[in-house]
C-alpha cells in the first residue's frame, strides 16, 4: 500500500539564546489514505513541532531535514510559494485556539467564502450554497445566520467547527489537527470528535491527530504513533497499543491517567523526573534515567525502533513482554 | 455528629449582570474531600473564590469554623484565614517569584505569626518533604522549578499553617499527565496524613473519581446533582451528570467503542440570562413542558442519600436513562 503521507527522518533543530536545541530526531511514520494517526505525546515530545513542519509552519530559526513525501511530492522540499497552493487544499490544518487563527473582524460566511474563492473559484450562489452545506457538515445549527455572524458571537466550540469547515472546505486528502479540542469542555468536545469521525465518512480524508489526550486517543484513532524528547519510541493499531505497550514510558503514560479499576492498588502510578531538553541526538535512550528497567546497554547506545514482543515497533532495549491476549471483552 | 468544616447557604454571587453562583448549598464535613465538578461557565471557580473570600459574596452565607466568613469585615477574617487556604490551577502566577521557596512557604506561618523563627523554618523544611521537595529547594526561586515542582510548593505554602479546610481549584489542569498523577497522588496522601477537608474543584471527572468521596455537579451557577461517588460514577441521575460522564472518553479503545454518547444540543447559555424553570432544560433530550417552568428544588432522592435537582427523577432515584438512547444523528 502506497501511504498518503510518508514522513521519513524529519529532524528538526532549533537555533536559541541558550543554545542549540534538538526538538525532533529521525522522526519516520506514514498515514494512509483515510486513515486517522495520532501523534501522542507530553509537553516538548515535538509532536506539534513535527505538525508544524509538515505545513511549513516552523519560526524562522528552526532547520529541517529529511523528507515528508505526500501525494508523490516532498512537502519538506517546496518553497513557501508551492506549499501555499498545496495548504489548505490538499493539506488543511486545524489548531488548538480557533480564535486566534479565525480574523475577528470578518464574518464567518467572508472567511468560509475565502477558502472557496481562493481554492475552488466559487462565486455568487454556488459560493454561499457551498458554505451553508460546509457548516452543516460540521453540525452548525441555523448555518444561514451563522454566516452572517462574527467569530465573537460564537462559542468555542461553534469556532472550533467553523475552524474545521474552512480546513475541509477543499476536501483535503489530509487533515493535521493540532490539539483540536484541548481547549474545550468535554460536552464539546464530543462534538467535536464526531465531526472529525465524519469527515472520513463523507469526504475521505486522512487526519494526523495531534494530543496528549488518550481518551481522544481511543475514541477516535486508528493507529498511534508515540514520542518521547523527539523520537518516536512506539507504533501500532490503537487497541494493540492499549493492550499491549511495549515501552515502559506508554505503560507509564496509560498508568497515569486515573482509572477506577486500579485505585484500589494504591494510588496512580508516576514517572519520576522530567523530560530531557536535548542539544543533539544522544548515544543512549532519551528515557533512560527515568525507566524501572534502565541498564548499562540503555545509557550507552541508543535503541532502534523494532518489532517488540507483541509484533508492533517499540525502541527499547528491555521492551515490556505482552501478555497474554485477554478474553474477549475482559478487562484490558 | 460534629459540624461541617465548611458549609456554605444560599451562597449568590452576581458580576454586574452575570449570575455566577446563584443559590448553592454545600457542605464538606471533617476529613471529607468534595468534588465540585463542571465545565467552563458553571461557576465552580467562583464558588471556590467565596468560600475563601478572595471574592466579597452577594447573599448567603459561608460557615467555615463556626463563623459565618461571608459576613466579616476583611479585618475581622484575618484571623480566621489560618483555618482555610486556596491553590491555583496555575502556580507561576500565584506564587511570588521574587521570593525564594523558603520564604513562599513561610508566608502564611510569618502571617498568622505562628512559633518563633527557628520553628517556623522547620516547619517549612517539614513541608517542603512532606510535598515530595527535599530541604535544598529552600534557596530556589520558582522559575527554577518545573510546573509539578511549582505545585508541589503551593501546596506546602497552603497547608503550612495546617488549615482546616483546602481548596483545590483546577491543581492539575495545567499539568501534563504524569506530573498530573503524582500531583493527584500526593494530594491524596497529604488529605490521609494531615485530614484537612477538601473541596476540589475540576472539570476532570476522573480526577474526581480518585480522589473525592462525595461530588457536586454544577451547571449554570447552580448545583443539579451531588451523591457519593461511586453513588454518582455508577448511576447518575441528572440528564446533566449523564451527558458528562458519557462524554469524557475514557482510555480503554473496545470499551469507548462500545459507550453510547449522549451529543447535547447548544451551547451553555448565558449566566446574564439563564433559561427560567430549570437551567438544562434548553440542553436537556428528555426535557417536559414543566422543566421550562418551575425551577427543580435540589432534594434527597433514592436510599443512598443523593440530591438531584430535577423534575423527572422521583423520589426513589428512579429517572431517565439517557445513556441507553442512540447517540444523535448528525450524517442525515
Amino acid at each position: 500500500m502506497n501511504p498518503l503521507l510518508s514522513v521519513r527522518e524529519l529532524t528538526v533543530r532549533f537555533g536559541t539564546e541558550d543554545g542549540p536545541v534538538l526538538a525532533t530526531d529521525r522522526v519516520s511514520f506514514d498515514v494512509a489514505t483515510r486513515e486517522l494517526v495520532a501523534l501522542v505525546g507530553e509537553s516538548g515530545c515535538g509532536k506539534s513541532v513535527t505538525a508544524m513542519a509538515l505545513t511549513g509552519l516552523l519560526p524562522r530559526n528552526a532547520t529541517v531535514t529529511g523528507r515528508a513525501g505526500f501525494d508523490g511530492r516532498d512537502l519538506l522540499a517546496r518553497s513557501e510559494r508551492a506549499l501555499r497552493a498545496i495548504r489548505g487544499r490538499d493539506i488543511a490544518y486545524v489548531f488548538q485556539e480557533p480564535m486566534t487563527s479565525l480574523n475577528p473582524v470578518l464574518t464567518v460566511g467572508r472567511q468560509v467564502g475565502e477558502v472557496l474563492r481562493r481554492h475552488q473559484r466559487m462565486r455568487g450562489a454556488a459560493l454561499r450554497r457551498r458554505a451553508t452545506e460546509l457548516l452543516e457538515l460540521v453540525g452548525i445549527p441555523l448555518p444561514a445566520r451563522r454566516l452572517r455572524e462574527y467569530p465573537h458571537q460564537l462559542s468555542g466550540g461553534m469556532r472550533q467547527r467553523v475552524m474545521i469547515a474552512m480546513a475541509v472546505a477543499c476536501a483535503p486528502k489530509l487533515l493535521v489537527a493540532d490539539e483540536p479540542t484541548t481547549a474545550l469542555d468535554v460536552t464539546v468536545q464530543a462534538g467535536i470528535l464526531d465531526v472529525l469521525r465524519t469527515l472520513r465518512t463523507e469526504i475521505g480524508t486522512a487526519v494526523l491527530l495531534i494530543t496528549h489526550d488518550l481518551g481522544v486517543v481511543a475514541d477516535l484513532a486508528d493507529r498511534v504513533v508515540v514520542m518521547y524528547a523527539g523520537r518516536v519510541i512506539e507504533e501500532a493499531d490503537v487497541d494493540d497499543l492499549f493492550a499491549r505497550p511495549g515501552h515502559p514510558y506508554t505503560r507509564g503514560l496509560l498508568d497515569a491517567v486515573p482509572n477506577p479499576a486500579r485505585h484500589a492498588e494504591g494510588g496512580l502510578r508516576e514517572i519520576p523526573g522530567r523530560v530531557p531538553v536535548l542539544a543533539s541526538s544522544p548515544d543512549s535512550c532519551t528515557f533512560a534515567e527515568r525507566c524501572g528497567r534502565v541498564d548499562g546497554t540503555c545509557r550507552t547506545r541508543a535503541p532502534q525502533l523494532a518489532a517488540g514482543p507483541a509484533g508492533h515497533p517499540v525502541r527499547c532495549w528491555h521492551p515490556l513482554a505482552a501478555p497474554a491476549p485477554a478474553a474477549a471483552g475482559g478487562p484490558a | 455528629m460534629s459540624p461541617p468544616t465548611l458549609a456554605v447557604t444560599g451562597l449568590v454571587k452576581h458580576f454586574g449582570p452575570v449570575r455566577a453562583v446563584d443559590g448553592v448549598d454545600l457542605s464538606v464535613a471533617a476529613g471529607e474531600v468534595v468534588g465540585l465538578v463542571g465545565e467552563s461557565g458553571s461557576g465552580k471557580s467562583t464558588l471556590g473564590r467565596c468560600v475563601t473570600r478572595l471574592l466579597p459574596v452577594t447573599a448567603g452565607s459561608v460557615w467555615i469554623a463556626g463563623r459565618d466568613i461571608a459576613r466579616l469585615s476583611r479585618h475581622a477574617i484575618r484571623p480566621l484565614r489560618r483555618q482555610f487556604n486556596i491553590v491555583f490551577q496555575d502556580p507561576s502566577s500565584s506564587l511570588n517569584p521574587r521570593l525564594a521557596v523558603g520564604e513562599i512557604v513561610a508566608e502564611p506561618l510569618r502571617h498568622h505569626r505562628l512559633g518563633p523563627g527557628a520553628q517556623r523554618r522547620a516547619r517549612v523544611v517539614e513541608m517542603l518533604e512532606l510535598v515530595g521537595l527535599g530541604g535544598e529547594v529552600v534557596r530556589r526561586y520558582p522559575h527554577e522549578l518545573s510546573g509539578g515542582q511549582r505545585q508541589r510548593v503551593s501546596l506546602a505554602r497552603a497547608l503550612a499553617a495546617r488549615p482546616s479546610l483546602l481548596v483545590a481549584d483546577e491543581p492539575t489542569s495545567a499539568l501534563d499527565v504524569s506530573v498530573q498523577a503524582s500531583v493527584l497522588n500526593l494530594v491524596a496522601r497529604l488529605q490521609q496524613e494531615m485530614g484537612f477537608a477538601c473541596l476540589f474543584i475540576t472539570h476532570d471527572l476522573a480526577s474526581v473519581e480518585y480522589l473525592a468521596q462525595r461530588v457536586a455537579v454544577m451547571y449554570l451557577g447552580v448545583l443539579v446533582e451531588v451523591a457519593g461517588r461511586a453513588e454518582l460514577f455508577a448511576a447518575p441521575r441528572h440528564p446533566y451528570t449523564q451527558a458528562l460522564l458519557s462524554a469524557a472518553p475514557i482510555p480503554d479503545p473496545p470499551a469507548q467503542r462500545r459507550r453510547r454518547r449522549v451529543v447535547l444540543a447548544g451551547d451553555v447559555p448565558s449566566p446574564v440570562a439563564p433559561p427560567p424553570g430549570c437551567r438544562f432544560h434548553t440542553r436537556c433530550p428528555v426535557a417536559i413542558d414543566r422543566c421550562a417552568v418551575d425551577v427543580p428544588p435540589l432534594r434527597p432522592v433514592g436510599p443512598a442519600g443523593g440530591l438531584v435537582a430535577c423534575h423527572l427523577v422521583g423520589d426513589d432515584g428512579t429517572g431517565p436513562t439517557l445513556n441507553g438512547a442512540a447517540p444523535a444523528d448528525r450524517s442525515g
